[in-house]
């Protein structure tokens, strides 16, 4: 076998796919052997799909052969577990769901299985995506590969894990307030973000619809590009996708800092900050003012009012997309003595404790008399956060900060209190509020072995600005220094 | 602002979700928390600024109607918890 397969990038395996030096289907079953080597410590998959894998790779390889390879074509990749596949069972991390088998493809599996992409299965991750530590997942905890007893982040933290315990080259997740940028940051892998409307949301379980983006949790900033190009675009089926240019932005990647305006924000360096994280973050923006680029200080003043708000219009958007969960359709039924007794039995033990929380939450920030003061209030505050993001965009090409407050923290440390766990989404919530494209990018490892993320954020579908900056940075930081070596049990 | 279990009764009703009376008592302290954390946001002067209906902008997105093929009755049916005669059963809604 090639040494290092496992390590290799999707652009790497591209070339030995391309040169007959590996096939899809050796590749397929590197990594089954990987995933069946440390994936019972590590529990990022809920569903491999081997046979199905094992029979897209074999399709994958006679396409190379015939030399009618896309950029994807074999490379085998993961789903978080709220992307609806055709024939394959799509919990959503939920025992509302745990049977449930989609009759379709969202549009961005469709446009994975055309370009020939492999699909090992699907990953873990907190149900309904509500979670920023993967505890709250139906099938289980996903342990950080870095630290067993440390929490891999959430919402997409079996994508995040699997990346990074070699268990796929590249993954999909999704964020609706840092659910791909916070486990990318807190396993040490790449995590995009994008615009609100690049990518379509046609086949995602909606949590919260004026937030949910598709992206892609990968090894380097180039496959986040590749991956990016492949899933962006208008789609006739998801009316919020818009319908920009889709360009090739690896291929147009720029390395050079030169030139590059980065706008540090002072609100996101405050108490609660981890000096840690703090010093990592700052000697990488040093790092990239040393090669050229132009560091300048700016304001976002509304940053503090960000979690209130996105913990008023996040529950209140779940409450209503997730009130389709009634036991008639598809997914757990518990019979009651009448209909309505159903559909609370039906909820009351098909969701877990996160969700009915917000799903409460949300249908009391909605009733009547309580709408004026919270959905509508954190509307407006919404407008106030995206009008200090423009006005920095004026002077700045891209924002550099913290994606996280602290390191990976350790599993049950913020179960029982939710308010705690939802501050740690205090630098990614913005960029969801206010539609931006964001990445965390790996800058380094504390003094205890924990990866700390650096967030870029950029101005609407200026991603291609925001890979180049995450790309130079990449670039100028040099290779990480380690991989985790999760414990395998083969 | 403390929520009262009472209130907290009222949206479980909304929500159409079953509490017992122990899961009641924790989620009413828990939602009186949030509420009180997102109190900060009276603090703002909000006079005059428009709520953010979509964040780009968006205007209505408009496609022309034509028939397109779909999964079909048997497909979407496939994960009904009941069916009959190629509906979804349900508890009788209407006393007679």
């Amino acid at each position: 076998m090639i040494p290092d397969l496992l390590d290799r990038t999707a652009r790497q395996l591209r070339e030995l796919l391309d040169r007959g030096e590996v096939t899809s289907e050796e590749l397929v079953r590197a990594y089954l052997d990987r995933i069946a080597a440390v994936d019972p410590g590590v529990n990022a998959f809920i569903t491999v799909a081997g046979d199905l894998a094992l029979e897209m790779a074999r399709t994958a390889d006679a396409r190379i052969r015939r030399g009618e390879a896309a950029p994807l074509t074999g490379i085998p990749l993961g789903l978080k577990d709220l992307l609806v596949t055709r024939g394959l069972r799509t919990t959503c991390g939920s025992r509302m769901l745990a049977e449930f088998v989609p009759p379709y493809d969202g549009t961005v599996v469709a446009r994975l299985r055309d370009a020939g992409a492999v699909l090992l299965g699907k990953l873990n991750m907190d149900e309904f995506a509500m979670g920023s530590s993967n505890e709250t997942s139906a099938f289980g905890p996903v342990r950080n590969p870095w630290d067993p007893d440390r929490v891999p982040g959430g919402s997409s933290g079996g994508s995040a894990a699997a990346v990074a315990a070699r268990e796929v080259v590249a993954a999909l997740g999704s964020d609706t307030g840092g659910s791909i940028r916070q486990p990318a940051a807190l396993c040490g892998v790449v995590g995009l973000k994008p615009t609100y409307g690049r990518v379509s949301r046609y086949g995602l379980v909606a949590f919260a619809s004026s937030l949910d983006q598709i992206g892609p949790l990968t090894r380097d900033v180039a496959d986040a590009a590749l991956l990016l190009t492949a899933i962006s675009g208008k789609d006739p089926l998801d009316a919020t996708s818009l319908d920009r240019p889709v360009p090739d932005y690896a291929a147009r990647l720029r390395a050079d800092p030169r030139g590059l305006r980065v706008g540090v924000p002072r609100e996101y360096f405050v108490d609660g900050l981890d000096p840690e994280v703090e010093a990592a973050v700052r000697g990488a923006i040093g790092l990239l003012e040393d090669n050229g680029a132009e560091v300048v200080e700016v304001s976002l003043p509304h940053t503090e009012y960000a979690v209130a708000t996105y913990y008023l219009i996040a529950p209140a958007e779940a409450s209503s997309n997730l009130a389709r969960y009634d036991g008639v359709k598809y997914g757990l039924r518990v019979a009651g003595r009448d209909l309505a007794d159903t559909y609370r039995k039906t909820r009351a033990q098909g969701f877990g404790a996160e969700v009915k929380r917000r799903i409460m939450l949300g249908t009391y920030a909605l009733s009547a008399g309580y709408y004026d003061a919270y959905y509508l209030r954190a509307q407006r505050v919404r407008t106030l956060i995206a009008r200090d993001f423009r006005a920095a965009f004026e002077r700045v090409d891209v924002l550099a900060c913290p994606a996280t407050p602290t390191p990976a923290f350790r599993l049950g440390e913020k179960a029982g209190d939710p308010l705690q766990m939802y501050l740690n989404d205090i630098f990614t919530i913005p960029a969801n509020l206010a539609g931006l494209p964001a990445v965390s990018v790996p800058c380094g490892l504390t003094s205890g072995g924990l990866p700390i993320g650096l967030q870029f954020m950029a101005a609407p579908f200026g991603e291609q600005t925001l890979l180049d900056a995450a790309h130079a940075y990449e670039r100028v930081r040099g290779e990480p220094v380690a991989y985790p070596d999760p414990a395998s049990t083969a | 602002m403390a929520i009262t279990p009472e209130e907290v009764r009222r949206v479980a009703n909304l929500a159409r979700i079953a509490f017992t009376d122990q899961e009641l008592e924790p989620f009413a302290a828990q939602l009186s928390a949030i509420l009180d954390y997102v109190r900060q946001l009276d603090d703002l002067d909000l006079g005059g600024v428009e709520p953010t209906a979509h964040v780009h902008d968006a205007v209505n997105a408009f496609r022309e109607d034509e028939v397109r093929p779909s999964p079909g009755q048997d497909a979407m049916l496939a994960n009904a918890p009941d069916r009959e005669d190629g509906c979804f059963r349900v508890q009788k809604v209407i006393e007679t």
